[in-house]
């Protein structure tokens, strides 16, 4: 029995080794699995590989739990690898923590990506220079040019219905920044809150006859569940419009885009200069550079509004 | 497993060894299934960081948070006992409400403790390496409440909720109201619950709403998985055997993360189900020795 115990821990134990040499390391915590983050990761990878360097990465998934977000940021500083990459906000102040705490020996920089407000979560003191090892890229949704496009379909828009999940701190940034935005230009803003999947339909119904039009943010609960947003928007003629393009394909009206694809190779391309020896503390943080129009036409006319033609013109997807 | 991340799950086996040793009390000692610890733990957490944020002393925020964590535990113990609601769902119900209280007592979802002071500073400064600061000051606080719980026990009032998990009637018969012996014992196990994510949101930077998700999992696999392993001869024994549990559950993850198969990859995605595999694997591996050894 002990022989056969030692033979299986043997193997398990070989098995863990096993790893093979690349030319860069790069270990990455990613938050939860989502379609938005995993497009992110995929971003940053495709960049590598489109430029010819070789990378040797190291992904684990905290599956929204923060205390193996923890351990996962303690694995990823005994890897030793060139280049930390932190994907969403909780794992990248577990990561912060752990590179805090570290010995000045196995200090790496660190990158963060998919963070709505690096300042607020406490990776940054100043966007312009974040000094010390950490910089990265924020996913800051610009609502201005969300309103503006949505006041391109409905330039009668009064009352702007909103929906997301007051637990998530991206969300609760862009609810606030979007607030004020509309108390400016005279839309009133309906919130409408999930706290979960199952709650989302719900919250969509209550929205129905009492805003003109439903705006989606980059929310993780909200965008799980979009399909039940959508089929609430077509069976009440409400239109959607969501602000991450992968959205639009599933049903929104449109959306002036955020697409978390092109957000990972920005980073890639971050993280390429630190890796050829950039000092990340003196590159400020960025934002995502080119917004994309897309929109669906299809679920336009379901949700009773028609796609005005310079819209039509500018847009880089129409489906 | 690399040494880095070994030392980080045993930090991390200690400071939610806390939370396990108050589930352990709840659910092995009173008999009351309470699910209020996914929402007391990330409480804990918002109360200390909301405290020291403002300025108030680390360890005093330690205090507040185990104070609200034993407000919490007393409403469901309350709602249970006096309103006659079923213990699970009263826990839920005390669960799901701490969401928003959580929110609201953060003023939003996730409050930073970067860069701020917390509990690890003073033992930085006595000359403890930064990264064994977590391990120090959690096994310190760990053993310190073991050890308070097995003298508690040893008191009158310990010996009467022993007895109330036990059997109720016959301490009923001797006149001890066991409503107030529930709602005194999940207080207490929701303190501590509350104080170790008090600790927990120090160590890894920011108190979030999301970061209760899974902590009744992750109690009772450890709460298990110690019983398994070091034995529940003796109350003293069980509770130091459900804080080894914790380390080797947090061990458990750690190497799930470090797993890495030649050919075969395991998908990051994959944590959750190996995890799950690595724990039914030190459940039933006393089983299979039983029926290896007796045939």
């Amino acid at each position: 029995m002990k022989r056969l115990l030692l033979c299986v821990a043997l193997s398990f134990f070989a098995l863990v080794q096993g790893v093979q040499a690349g030319e860069y390391r790069i270990s990455v915590n990613q938050f939860v699995e989502h379609p938005a983050l995993d497009s992110v990761l995929r971003g940053m990878q495709d960049y590598f590989s489109e430029h010819g360097v070789e990378v040797q990465w190291k992904v684990h998934n905290a599956q929204a739990n923060m205390g193996t977000a923890t351990q996962i940021a303690q694995q990823m500083i005994g890897e030793k690898a060139d280049l930390l990459v932190a994907i969403a906000t909780p794992s990248a102040q577990a990561c912060a923590q752990a590179l805090n705490k570290a010995p000045a020996s196995m200090k790496r920089p660190l990158l963060f990506t998919a963070v709505t407000d690096p300042v607020a979560a406490g990776l940054v003191r100043d966007l312009q220079h974040p000094g010390g090892y950490i910089t990265g890229v924020s996913d800051l949704l610009p609502v201005e040019k969300h309103v503006e496009m949505i006041r391109e379909f409905l330039p009668g828009l009064k009352r702007l219905g909103v929906l997301y999940n007051a637990g998530e701190a991206n969300s609760k940034s862009i609810i606030a920044s979007l607030k004020k935005l509309c108390s400016d230009q005279g839309i009133t803003v309906v919130e409408a809150t999930a706290s979960k999947t199952a709650d989302v339909y719900q919250a969509a119904k209550s929205l129905v006859g009492q805003v003109d039009a439903v705006f989606i943010p980059t929310d993780n609960t909200i965008v799980s569940a979009l399909e039940s947003v959508i089929k609430v928007g077509t069976q009440n003629r409400l239109p959607i419009f969501a602000a991450d393009v992968d959205s639009v394909a599933r049903g929104a009206v449109a959306a002036m885009g955020f697409d978390y694809y092109r957000h990972g190779l920005q980073t890639g391309a971050m993280a390429h200069r630190i890796l050829e020896g950039a000092d990340p503390g003196g590159i400020p943080v960025e934002f995502q550079k080119d917004l994309e129009l897309h929109i669906n036409r299809k679920y336009a006319t379901l949700m009773g509004v028609v796609p005005p033609r310079d819209l039509l013109t500018r847009a880089a997807r129409i489906y | 497993m690399t040494l880095y991340a070994a030392t980080g799950a045993i930090e991390q086996g200690f400071v939610y060894g806390i939370m396990v040793i108050g589930v352990y009390l709840t659910f092995r000692i009173l008999d009351f299934p309470d699910l209020t610890v996914d929402g007391s733990l990330p409480l804990g957490a918002a109360i200390s960081a909301v405290a020291i944020t403002s300025g108030v002393n680390p360890y005093l925020s330690l205090v507040y948070a185990m104070g609200g964590g034993f407000l919490a535990g007393m409403v469901t113990a309350v709602l249970n006992t006096r309103f006659k609601i079923l213990h699970l769902l009263a826990s839920i119900l005390t669960m799901i409400a701490l969401y928003s209280i959580n929110i609201r007592i953060m003023s939003g979802p996730n409050v930073a403790l970067l860069g701020v002071n917390t509990v690890f500073d003073p033992v930085i400064g006595l000359g403890v390496p930064p990264h064994y600061a977590g391990l120090v000051v959690f096994a310190a606080f760990a053993i310190l409440v073991v050890s308070a719980i097995i003298w508690f026990l040893g008191t009158e009032l310990g010996q009467a909720m022993l007895a109330t998990g036990d059997n109720p009637q016959m301490i009923r018969s001797l006149g001890v109201n066991t409503h107030t012996i529930i709602i005194l014992g999940v207080g207490l196990s929701n303190g501590l619950v509350a104080f170790s994510g008090a600790l927990v949101a120090q160590n890894q930077g920011a108190a979030d709403v999301g970061m209760g998700i899974g902590t009744i999992v992750a109690g009772l696999a450890s709460v298990i998985i110690g019983e398994t392993i070091f034995g529940t001869r003796s109350t003293a024994r069980a509770f130091i055997a459900a804080l080894l549990g914790s380390i080797v559950y947090r061990m458990a993850i750690a190497l799930a993360l470090g797993l890495n198969i030649g050919g075969f990859s395991f998908n990051p995605s994959d944590l959750n189900l190996i995890t799950a595999i690595l724990v039914v694997g030190a459940l039933i591996a006393p089983q299979l020795k039983d029926r290896f050894l007796n045939k």
